[in-house]
This record gives C-alpha cells, sequence and structure tokens, in this order.
C-alpha cells in the first residue's frame, strides 16, 4: 500500500514561497526512508514556516515562537524510538528561540532541525530577522538598513557541538531531500538550514539571488568529518556559497546517556519505582 | 489640531510621537505590529527624535525600555498576547522598579489553540503585576489615554508602568478620524521627563539588589501606595488634560444612563460603544437600563463601583476573557468591591467576545435580557448560547 505523508490541508503560503521546496523535500525524505507516519513527529515554532507539520499527515505540535526545540526535547525523551524533525523559521530558532537551539545541539539529542531561513520575519510581514543581510532595509530597519552582524548559524552549531551540519536551498529539493535523509539517519542532532526564499518580504536574498550563488561541496572535495575546514567552509559568504554537508561526528546522544532510558522508552517501561530502589524503600 | 484618519494602532504610534518618546525598543507580533512600524518610519523620516530598536524578544524589548527608563529616558513599547506573556517576568520588574513607562498592548487571544482575535486574556492574566492598565473603547480615546497616561506615571508621587490596550482588529486595524493635538500643547501639558533617573550621573546607586524579609515588605509596600495613589491623581491630570487639550476623558468609570437604572452592564474597551446604543434602544422600548466603561482596571476603581451601585438593582459585567473556577476577572473585582455595602445589587459575570467573536447588538440584548430576569452569579459563557454557532466551531 502506497503510504500518504501529506494531509488534506493546503499549504496556505504564498505563491513561490521557498518553503514549498521544504515541504517537497521533506517528503522525498520520509518516502526514502520509508517511515510509518505514525513515528514521525513534526515539532515547530510560530511564522510561516512553523505551519509546516499542518500539512503533513504525522504527528504534529505548533507550539510557541522560539520554543520547538524544547518540545521535541520532551517528546525525544519520552519516547526515544521516534523520528522528531524540528522545523521552524530564522526568527523563530536563531532569534528569539536561538539559546534553545544550543543547547540541544550541545546535548547532541537526536532530533532533525530544518530551519528554514528567509532572512526576514515572513509572518510579521517584514522586519528584520538575526540572518538579514548587512544594510538590508526592512519594515524595521527603514533609515539605516540593518546594522547588527548576521548570526552565522552553521558556525554557531558546530561550536555548540552539533554532530549533523548541512545546508540546502530550496531552489534544490533533490539535494535537500538527501541531506534530510541522512540528517534522520543520523545519531544525533542534525541541522538543516536552508536557504528558502521569502517571495514576498525579501526581495534582496531571492531564488536568483541564491541560484547564482551556490555550489556543493561535495564538488570541491570538501571532507565533513575535518571540523577546521568545516569551519572555514562555515564563513564563506558572498559571491560563492557552499550548500551541502559541512560535518558529520560520532558522538554518544543524551538518550544513550540517560539512565532512565537504558531499559528503552519511557511508555514501554512498566510505571512505578525502578527496581533497585526496592531495598530503600524496606528500609524506610 | 488636526484630525487624521487613524486605525488604534497609528493613534498609539502618533500619541507615542506626540509625547517625544526617546527609546522605543519592540518586537513584532501580530496585530501589534503596525504600531511599530509606524514608529520606525517617523524615526526614519526624522518626524521623531527618538532611538529604535527591534531586539530579538519582547522580554529584551521591555528590558531595554526599562533600563532606558531607569536612566531617564521616555520610552515606549508595545505588544500583544504571547508576546506579553513573556515579558511576565519583567513586568513585576517594572513595578518594583518603579519605572514610569508606557507600553501599548493589542489585546488578542493567547494560545493555545492559536488565535489573534480581540480578548482581554492577556492582560487580564497580568493584572497583579503592579502596572495601571487603561481599556480604551475608540481610536481618539487610545490617544488621548496614552497621552495621560505619561503625565500620571512620570508624576513623582506614582513612577509605576502602565499598559494601555486596544482590541485586536476592532481598534488596532480600524480606522476611524482622530483628534490629533498639536505638539506644541501636548508639550505644555506634557513637558519633558523629570531628569530625577533612577541612576543619575555621578551619584553611585544599584539596581535590584538583594533585600532580606526586613526590607524586602517595605520596597512591596511602596508599590501599593503608589497604585493608591493613582486614582486621585488620574482625576488630576485628566482635568489638566481637559483643559489644555478640550476633551474629558471621565475617570476610571464612565456610566451612562444610569440614574433611574434597573439594571446596569459594565464593559471594557470596544464593547462599550456597542452597548451604549442598545442602552438606548432598550430605554426607547421602556426598560430602564444603562451601561458603564470600566477603563480603568488597575487600580480597581472600588469607590466609584460602590457609588454606582447604590441606585443599580442589578448589575453584569461583561468580560472579554475568563478565570478558570472564578467568575470573569471584572465580575469578581465588582463582587468584591461591593462586599459590605448595605442593599447590594445583584451581579452576573457575562463572558463574550473571546478569541475574537464579533460581540453585536443583539448579543448584548441577550445580555441585557438576561440581566434583567436572572440574578444567578455565572458565569454565562454567552458565545456558546448563540444557537447552532456550537457545533459550527466545534
Ligand atoms: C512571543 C511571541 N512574539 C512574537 C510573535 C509574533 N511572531 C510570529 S512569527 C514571528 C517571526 C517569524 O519569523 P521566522 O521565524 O523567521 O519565520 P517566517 O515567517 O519567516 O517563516 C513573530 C515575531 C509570537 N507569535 N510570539
Ligand atoms: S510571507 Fe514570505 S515566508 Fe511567508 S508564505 Fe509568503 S513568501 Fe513565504
Ligand atoms: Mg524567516
Amino acid at each position: 500500500m502506497k503510504v500518504v505523508y501529506k494531509s488534506q490541508t493546503k499549504a496556505t503560503w504564498c505563491p513561490g514561497c521557498g518553503d514549498y521546496g521544504v515541504m517537497a523535500a521533506l517528503e522525498m525524505a520520509f518516502k526514502a526512508l520509508k517511515l510509518p507516519p505514525h513515528e514521525i513527529v513534526l515539532v515547530s515554532g510560530i511564522g510561516c514556516s512553523s505551519n509546516l507539520p499542518h500539512f503533513f499527515k504525522t504527528y504534529g505540535f505548533h507550539g510557541l515562537h522560539g520554543r520547538a526545540v524544547p518540545v521535541a526535547t520532551g517528546i525525544k525523551l519520552a519516547n526515544p524510538s521516534l523520528t522528531v524533525v524540528v522545523a521552524g523559521g530564522d526568527g523563530d530558532g536563531y532569534g528569539i528561540g536561538l539559546g534553545h537551539s544550543l543547547h540541544a545541539m550541545r546535548r547532541n539529542l537526536d532530533l532533525t532541525y530544518v530551519v528554514m531561513d528567509n532572512e526576514i520575519y515572513g509572518l510579521t510581514t517584514g522586519q528584520a530577522s538575526p540572518t538579514s543581510t548587512l544594510g538590508a532595509k526592512t519594515k524595521s530597519t527603514p533609515l539605516t538598513g540593518v546594522i547588527e552582524a548576521p548570526v552565522n548559524p552553521l558556525a554557531l552549531a558546530l561550536s555548540a557541538g552539533a554532530t549533523f551540519v548541512a545546508r540546502a536551498f530550496s531552489g534544490d529539493p533533490k539535494q535537500m531531500a538527501d541531506l534530510l535523509v541522512q540528517g534522520i539517519r543520523h545519531k544525533g542532532f542534525a541541522l538543516v538550514d536552508v536557504f528558502s526564499p521569502c517571495v514576498t518580504y525579501n526581495h534582496l536574498n531571492t531564488f536568483d539571488y541564491f541560484r547564482s550563488r551556490v555550489y556543493k561541496l561535495e564538488s570541491v572535495g570538501h571532507d565533513p568529518t575535518d571540523p577546521v575546514a568545516a569551519f572555514r567552509r562555515t564563513l564563506e559568504w558572498g559571491e560563492r556559497i557552499p550548500t551541502g554537508l559541512f560535518y558529520r561526528a560520532e558522538r554518544p546522544t543524551y538518550e544513550d546517556l540517560e539512565p532512565a532510558l537504558k531499559d528503552g522508552p519511557l511508555p514501554h517501561q512498566r510505571a512505578g519505582f525502578p527496581p533497585d530502589v526496592d531495598p530503600l524503600k524496606e528500609f524506610y | 489640531m488636526v484630525f487624521k484618519v487613524l486605525s488604534g494602532n497609528g493613534a498609539q504610534a502618533e500619541a507615542a510621537r506626540l509625547a517625544r518618546v526617546q527609546v522605543i525598543a519592540a518586537y513584532p507580533i501580530t496585530p501589534q505590529t503596525t504600531i511599530v512600524e509606524a514608529l520606525a518610519e517617523m524615526v526614519a523620516s526624522g518626524e521623531l527624535k527618538a532611538q529604535y530598536v527591534k531586539v530579538e524578544s519582547e522580554h529584551s524589548a521591555l528590558q531595554v525600555c526599562l533600563s532606558a527608563s531607569a536612566l531617564g529616558a521616555r520610552t515606549y513599547s508595545a505588544t500583544s498576547s504571547q508576546g506579553l506573556l513573556l515579558m511576565h517576568e519583567l513586568l513585576h520588574w517594572a513595578s518594583g522598579q518603579r519605572t514610569p513607562m508606557v507600553l501599548g498592548v493589542v489585546n488578542r487571544a493567547v494560545a493555545p489553540p492559536w488565535n489573534i482575535g480581540a480578548d482581554h486574556a492577556d492582560t487580564m492574566s497580568q493584572r497583579d503585576t503592579g502596572w495601571i492598565q487603561f481599556y480604551p473603547e475608540s481610536n481618539q480615546e487610545v490617544l488621548d489615554t496614552v497621552l495621560t497616561a505619561y503625565r500620571l506615571v512620570e508624576d513623582p508621587e506614582i513612577r509605576l508602568p502602565a499598559m494601555v490596550t486596544e482590541d485586536a482588529f476592532y481598534l488596532s486595524h480600524t480606522f476611524e478620524p482622530v483628534d490629533v493635538p498639536d505638539p506644541e500643547t501636548v508639550d505644555r501639558f506634557l513637558p519633558p521627563k523629570d531628569a530625577r533617573a533612577i541612576l543619575r550621573p555621578g551619584v553611585v546607586s544599584r539596581l535590584g539588589s538583594f533585600t532580606g524579609p526586613d526590607h524586602y515588605v517595605g520596597f512591596r509596600h511602596q508599590v501599593a501606595e503608589a497604585m493608591d495613589r493613582v486614582l486621585p491623581k488620574l482625576q488630576e491630570v485628566e482635568s489638566e488634560y481637559a483643559r489644555r487639550i478640550g476633551r474629558v476623558l471621565g475617570g476610571p468609570l464612565v456610566g451612562y444612563r444610569t440614574e433611574d437604572a434597573d439594571a446596569v452592564l459594565l464593559t471594557l474597551g470596544t464593547t462599550s460603544t456597542t452597548a451604549r446604543g442598545v442602552v438606548d434602544d432598550l430605554r426607547s422600548s421602556g426598560r430602564k437600563v444603562g451601561m458603564a466603561k470600566l477603563r480603568v482596571f488597575r487600580p480597581f476603581p472600588v469607590e466609584a463601583v460602590r457609588q454606582l451601585a447604590r441606585t443599580v438593582g442589578r448589575i453584569g459585567v461583561l468580560d472579554r476573557s475568563f478565570t478558570f473556577g472564578a467568575l470573569g476577572p471584572a465580575a469578581s473585582e465588582v463582587r468584591s468591591a461591593l462586599y459590605g455595602i448595605p442593599s447590594p445589587p445583584s451581579v452576573t459575570s457575562f463572558l463574550s467576545g473571546i478569541g475574537g467573536r464579533d460581540v453585536g447588538p443583539q448579543d448584548l440584548r441577550r445580555v441585557f435580557e438576561a440581566l434583567l430576569v436572572s440574578e444567578a452569579p455565572g458565569p454565562r459563557w454567552m458565545d456558546l448560547e448563540t444557537s447552532g454557532e456550537v457545533a459550527a466551531h466545534g
């Protein structure tokens, strides 16, 4: 039987929005991995991009702005056998929720985080985001343009301890699907930052802008096991911008190290006192 | 003075401009966004000499305003719903630190489930944070209230923060002619902020010090005392506003046809306008009803409510929000205010307009009819009593 991943809900993004490419790539990845929909949880915050879980027939959680990662953390800790994919925007994950993102990377929870990075706040109609280009004129920066240095999400992820760091482009859903497959398979925190243009409010970082700049890391023989080479690549910005897998490492996940989970997911464990506290109960 | 066609959000921004605010820190959220966008434009065009910063969250927005205010700047920020809830920690801080500041809040429902319609649950759930709360009913009143709020909060005897709310979309995105006073007149009403900042150059001092039980209670009590001075001070400020600007705001509780009324409905925000029309209709068919707009919810105008209750048999309170396990927030306050007065009126709590439900004349007519036949305390979820709608809305 053909497994259906998409829900009946039609996406309400503007025609041409980059997020359609992400939705398509995610569906391709689920298909390639043959994941049963009831073993997938899509978690998001708030933003245009964060509407994504509504469009899939998996479990979904549409949480608070910037708080998707803690939601996913709770889900993963309760039942590590689930595939948990977090989806959201640059404002959500690199702005208001940045602290959560860094701590989840440090813990190396087995989550896949897809950030639809459009360098703008789409849903609130076009204010500067943490990844907006220096000088970009937006509704919140009408005079001087952006005067704050943008966040470099991939460099941050590397330094915070993420064990899978990749970048995709909505104009290339095939490459994105491949990275998502690898990211979901990867045991540990996987960040897939996606250039996903906002065609309505960002007239600088457009599809053409990225199409003329992106190149694939595998085409230049980049070694994703070399953290220093990866870091150097994350600093490349301007006329040529790399996409693909920057870095991958093996490190125990938080779930592996958490004693409460050594007997499997909590829902599959017998409720009540773990057996080794019985002597204590007798003592009291 | 000049008439401008403004939305409620436009009126907030225009008032902030007239108040010559110096530091604006904000984070966008629907339906507040157009307030801060307008201010960003005013700063960009040079119309307003202020520093505008879009920070990374509402928490930071309020903190930036708090610090700037402590150093003597006049500040402005605006938010809504989840944004206000995220500010919660600092709302307490603002009053505890005795920071005079004004915050625009577009009243919007809180999640879950997600909803962006008008609803007072966001500000009502912040009622214990030591902020003065105003609930205007028109865009004109939004502008007038923001200006009076600055004058009130910066008074050396007050030094407390105030929020001026607007019902989402009914005010925030609806345009009407607003009489905008000229800047010179406003300057005379609202002089530059008292330079006696909390932190002054040359005087070494600290904020947020640790206090033990010996001193902590004293600081808290000072906030309570300042809050007690708000209503008398507001009367002075509003008289001055009427004298200079020519508009009467009417204090914390503005009654309409209450003198000989058997039943009076208390409202907050935009439902007040609708209620006034319904009172007129019912009066013309011989029903003795009236209404009163609760403009100020904190501090709660206990005396004004008791005064009103002296002549009235039944009071209904229309809350556009809810408190689980109790009556509507305003209804609870009204009941408690009336405790101990001789032969008090009955008080019925009506909840209506939750999550952006429209509250039309027919809805208020039903409220009045219910009020005229029953003294049951409620709360009655009026939105659910509209036949057929419950099923339709799940
Ligand atoms: C606490 C809080 N503050 C503000 C908002 C309003 N808000 C909704 S989405 C958003 C930013 C959206 O930008 P991004 O995360 O980049 O997503 P995009 O819409 O661009 O996909 C904001 C500020 C909110 N929902 N909650
Ligand atoms: S506003 Fe931008 S990000 Fe939002 S749906 Fe439209 S194109 Fe996409
Ligand atoms: Mg964005």
